[in-house]
């Protein structure tokens, strides 16, 4: 069994600490990730609001490499790249025209049968069968999963069982040991790629998020995108001046709460490397008896 | 020998655009046996029928084909012009070369070649035709309402006020209908039940209505104007006619809690109940899934000790009657998305998020609330309301992609009643569009807005969710440069889909009825047929069709009723007489049937019967198989079953069927 892994521009950068989590949990369940060779952008939020084209060219190349190197399935642990390439898939198997354009684009031929699986899909699929002989501790606090927009929609790409009401991040966290909050921003917008033009709107509707989890009792949130985790966990000190307190709340990847689980340590899962402290996430985690 | 006419039909470019039909008409002119051949610009006009006509009188046609749309369209049509020529209407075939070839290939010498061949098998057929004559059946003057709403009750009023009799049958232990829970109608605001109950009290009571209520249609079988049908009485546990409706035995049920359907569960009931005060018939039935009795094992037994006429028996059984009817009227009503449908309204867990009928329930003077505005959770009056237009309706990724059409005007109702009574309250309404479109609509939906003061934002509604005690509304104003709007409220109201009832799809397959993909019936035609069915002598009426408000319901219904009435108008009807006939011969044969019967086991219709040829002295000669032409339905079964080809179907007998092939493979 080989599975492909397409680690984006956030992987290698902004959120290196989900790649390094991600690699922590895989490896403790004894799970390889082959990197596709020579990948590259997806275009993420640019590309499709300049040129269309562009947008499912970009993805499609990397698609047509993971299938040169022979993988049927990739793991896109990144939102918005799972939505660019899902997105491509779809308008390159469904219509032969745009095939044949791409095609020649990227001077590659491709069929786009590479199954592409979210980091929730990944997880259900290849770690839950054999992640409880490797659970050791309970997270024990009340999380927050906050999905955000593009694991929810559009409908074409939507792989949750309730788009308005997702539950598969929920699930990974009581696997953790979490308490996962019932909360009404689970899919809200964070502010996504305004981030930088508009930090102002970040700041508002983020600071809506983090308010309604707190509000809630919530001791963490836990996010599966690195576009939701840099709004939620960098931009606090617009976050501040908008809500007029502090909020102190940690923001976790899903596989640094799911490793925290299985023991390994928090330098490994790149909890260090968040700009609000996790230390008091970590010392919630407290050692299964048995 | 045979001279057939061959006519080819333009239907003006429909056919004429791809097939070459000037060319059909002469390859057809030199085929074998065929005296005349024509194209036309539209044959089914009046010149084009009077070229029929004329041409089988000069050149003495003993056949025709009209080569044109389908025979569902117009078969009929040129049947006619067959017999005003006067040669038998069944020597006219029909070979459909639009829908068949024209509107499903591009313009081209195959697709010319193709309505040729078509033309051909169907010469070959017309060969063999015999003149046949149509079939005279009896019609019984009955007709069954099935549905006990409005559109049923104003459908079974006019059946019955036309002299004819009706059997209504009714689900629930009342008839009324979703009618009957409504608080005030728009666009008048009269009170709903005020007008509805002396029609209710009208059916229980007219000479000509036979009303069963608590029961449902088991089995249809037969055919216009003789269907019979087979109703499940459920079993009530409670005897009708002793009964005298004192309802001693519902105040004492010591089972008080069971949400009440009539008041949307707002509302509790007992296990022997009537569903509301003003029910026809006002009689309890006991509620068997509920009743201490039946769910504890004969424990309890209380409100038979307490009944005066002694009327409660637990021992009923649900019964089964037969009855033979001669049109069926379909009146099987809609049912509502419930809030638990909406994940992001809160999956009906927010007891203050209700669906427009509990809205209903509570300004009604009859609700659990008195007719006072009170939100379910905690009894106050909510200072703040907020209408969801569209909850999923128009929505395709609900799989709702239909306008639920009561919507928009309920909901402008209700926005009126909530500031009627409550008149420092405030109401907000959320919209997609305004859909007013009936007599004195808009200017209702006008008044609430202008006069009424209530608050229409034109967007949708994202999600909601409930924080300190208050509901956040989150939506957007398209109208306001397309600002995120967030509203707290006390209470929310969502106008949920219109969606065919549960039981919708099993009907219809009862009653060989279509439906459409959500389970609403289909009409004959969209246009010119609107309230019959594909299937002859039953008829739609109300909101079983599709979503529709009361006057729609009471039109469709009144005009079922006059399709039910004119079907009644004459004692015997006449039937197409392609069905099924066992040969004959001369005797000493009498039949090639051997009486193996087969075809009796088979026959889906129970047409076929067992017939014994005798001599004159009443003595055995042999047993054969009948059909009884009034039953036969033409399926052919029977003739797939046949071991010796004893029988077969005029007008498509097995020699013509042949004909047809061989004509094709002999090209």
């Amino acid at each position: 069994m080989r599975i492909g892994f397409y680690p984006g521009c956030s992987l290698e950068g902004s959120s290196k600490e989900y790649n390094d989590s991600l690699f922590a949990v895989a490896e403790k369940c004894g799970i390889t990730l082959e990197e596709i060779i020579d990948w590259n952008c997806c275009g993420a939020s640019a590309a499709h609001n300049l040129n269309h084209d562009l947008a499912i060219a970009l993805p499609a190349r990397s698609l047509a490499l993971a299938e040169k190197q022979g993988l049927t399935e990739i793991v896109v642990p990144c939102a918005a790249c799972y939505s660019r390439m899902a997105t491509s898939k779809n308008e390159i198997s469904s219509n032969v025209t745009m095939k044949q354009k791409i095609e020649n684009y990227i001077d590659l031929k491709l069929t786009a049968d590479v199954k592409i699986l979210t980091v929730f899909e990944f997880l259900q699929k290849y770690i839950f069968p054999v992640v409880d002989e490797h659970i050791v501790s309970k997270l024990n606090q009340k999380a927050a999963c906050y999905y955000g927009c593009l694991y929810s929609r559009p409908k074409e790409t939507a792989t949750l069982e309730q788009t308005e009401n997702p539950m598969e991040m929920d699930e990974v966290l009581v696997k953790a040991g979490a308490t996962p909050i019932e909360w009404a921003f689970k899919t809200e917008c964070c502010g996504a790629g305004l981030s930088v033009s508009r930090t102002d709107i970040v700041a508002k509707l983020s600071g809506k998020i983090l308010q309604d989890a707190v509000d809630r009792g919530a001791e963490s949130i836990v996010v599966a995108c690195p576009m939701c985790h840099m709004n939620l966990d960098m931009r606090r000190p617009e976050i501040k001046k908008q809500l007029n307190k502090d909020i102190n709340i940690p923001v976790l990847f899903i596989t640094q709460a799911l490793g925290l689980s299985m023991g390994i340590p928090a330098e490994k899962l790149g909890l260090n490397k968040h700009y609000v402290p996790t230390d008091k996430v970590v010392n919630c985690v407290v050692k299964m008896e048995n | 020998m045979a001279r057939i006419g061959v006519f080819i039909c333009h239907c003006g470019e429909n056919i004429s655009a791809t097939v070459d039909v000037a060319k059909v008409a002469e390859k057809a002119g030199k085929l074998s046996g065929v005296a005349f051949s024509v194209d036309y610009k539209y044959m089914c006009s009046d010149p084009g029928q009077t070229l029929i006509i004329e041409s089988i009188k000069k050149y003495k046609l003993t056949g025709i084909v009209v080569a044109a749309c389908s025979p569902r369209m117009h078969e009929g049509t040129f049947r006619k012009a067959a017999e005003k020529a006067g040669i038998n209407p069944y020597l006219c075939e029909m070979a459909n070369v639009r829908e068949q070839v024209s509107w499903v290939h591009p313009k081209s010498d195959a697709t010319t070649q193709k309505a040729l061949d078509i033309v051909r098998t169907l010469v070959e057929k017309v060969k063999k035709n015999v003149a046949l004559f149509p079939i005279k059946v009896p019609v019984t003057k009955t007709a069954l309402v099935i549905g006990g709403g409005i559109a049923g009750i104003q459908a079974a009023l006019d059946i019955a006020n036309a002299g004819h009799q009706v059997i209504m049958v009714e689900k629930k232990p009342s008839i009324g209908g979703h009618m009957s829970q409504l608080s005030e109608t728009f666009p008048t605001l009269d009170c709903s039940q005020c007008i509805l109950t002396p029609r209710m009290v009208e059916v229980a009571q007219h000479p000509n209505i036979t009303l069963h209520t608590y029961a449902e249609v088991e089995s249809v079988s037969g055919f216009v104007g003789n269907f019979d049908v087979k109703i499940r009485m459920k079993a009530k546990s409670v005897d009708m006619k002793i009964c005298t409706g004192c309802g001693a035995c519902s105040q004492k049920c010591p089972t008080k809690k069971i949400p009440d359907e009539f008041n949307e569960g707002m509302g509790f009931r007992t296990a022997i109940y009537s569903p509301f005060p003003q029910a026809v018939p006002n009689k309890p039935v006991i509620d068997r899934d509920h009743c201490t009795w039946f769910t504890k094992g004969g424990k309890c037994g209380l409100c038979k000790k307490i009944c005066p006429t002694g009327a409660i028996d637990y021992e009923t059984q649900d019964e089964f009657i037969d009855v033979r009817v001669g049109a069926i009227i379909t009146a099987t009503g809609f049912d509502l998305k419930h809030a638990d449908f909406f994940p992001e309204y809160g999956y009906g867990q927010f007891k203050d998020v209700i669906d427009g009928m509990q809205f209903e329930r509570l300004a009604s003077a009859s609700g659990p609330t008195a007719g006072e505005i009170r939100r379910p959770s905690d009894g106050k009056v909510p200072e703040k309301i907020v209408f969801v237009a569209c909850a999923g309706s128009r929505d395709k990724s609900k799989g709702i992609e239909y306008c639920s059409k009561i919507c928009c005007m309920y909901t402008a109702k209700h926005a009126m009643l909530y500031k009627h009574k409550n008149h420092e309250g405030k109401a907000y309404v959320f919209y997609m569009d305004i859909r007013a479109a009936g007599k004195n609509y808009d200017e209702f939906v006008r008044r609430a807005i202008e006069d009424d003061d209530v608050n229409y934002i034109r967007g949708r509604v994202s999600r909601i969710y409930e924080k300190n005690g208050k509901l956040i509304v989150k939506g957007v104003d398209t109208l306001m440069n397309s600002e995120p709007v967030e509203i707290e409220a006390d209470m929310v109201v969502l106008a949920t889909a219109v969606v065919a009832n549960i039981g919708a799809e099993s009907l219809a397959q009862k009653l060989h009825i279509s439906y459409d993909q959500h389970h609403f019936f289909s009409e004959a035609h969209p246009k010119l047929k609107p309230v019959e069915t594909n299937t002859a002598g039953i008829m739609l009426a109300g909101a079983c069709q599709s979503a529709k408000d009361i006057p729609e319901s009471v039109s469709q219904a009144s005009a079922s009723a006059s399709k039910a009435i004119g079907l009644f108008s004459s004692s015997e009807m006449t039937r197409e007489p392609i069905v099924a006939v066992v040969n004959r011969q001369a005797p000493p044969n009498f039949t090639s049937c051997t009486g193996c019967l087969l075809c009796m086991e088979v026959c889906p219709y129970h047409a076929i019967e067992k017939e014994e040829i005798k001599d004159r002295g009443g003595n055995l000669i042999k047993v054969a198989a009948r059909v009884n032409a009034g039953l036969c339905q033409g399926c052919g079964t029977c003739v797939a079953m046949c071991r010796n080809k004893s029988i077969d179907i005029q007008g498509f007998s097995n020699d013509q069927m042949m004909s047809e092939v061989m004509a094709l493979l002999n090209a």
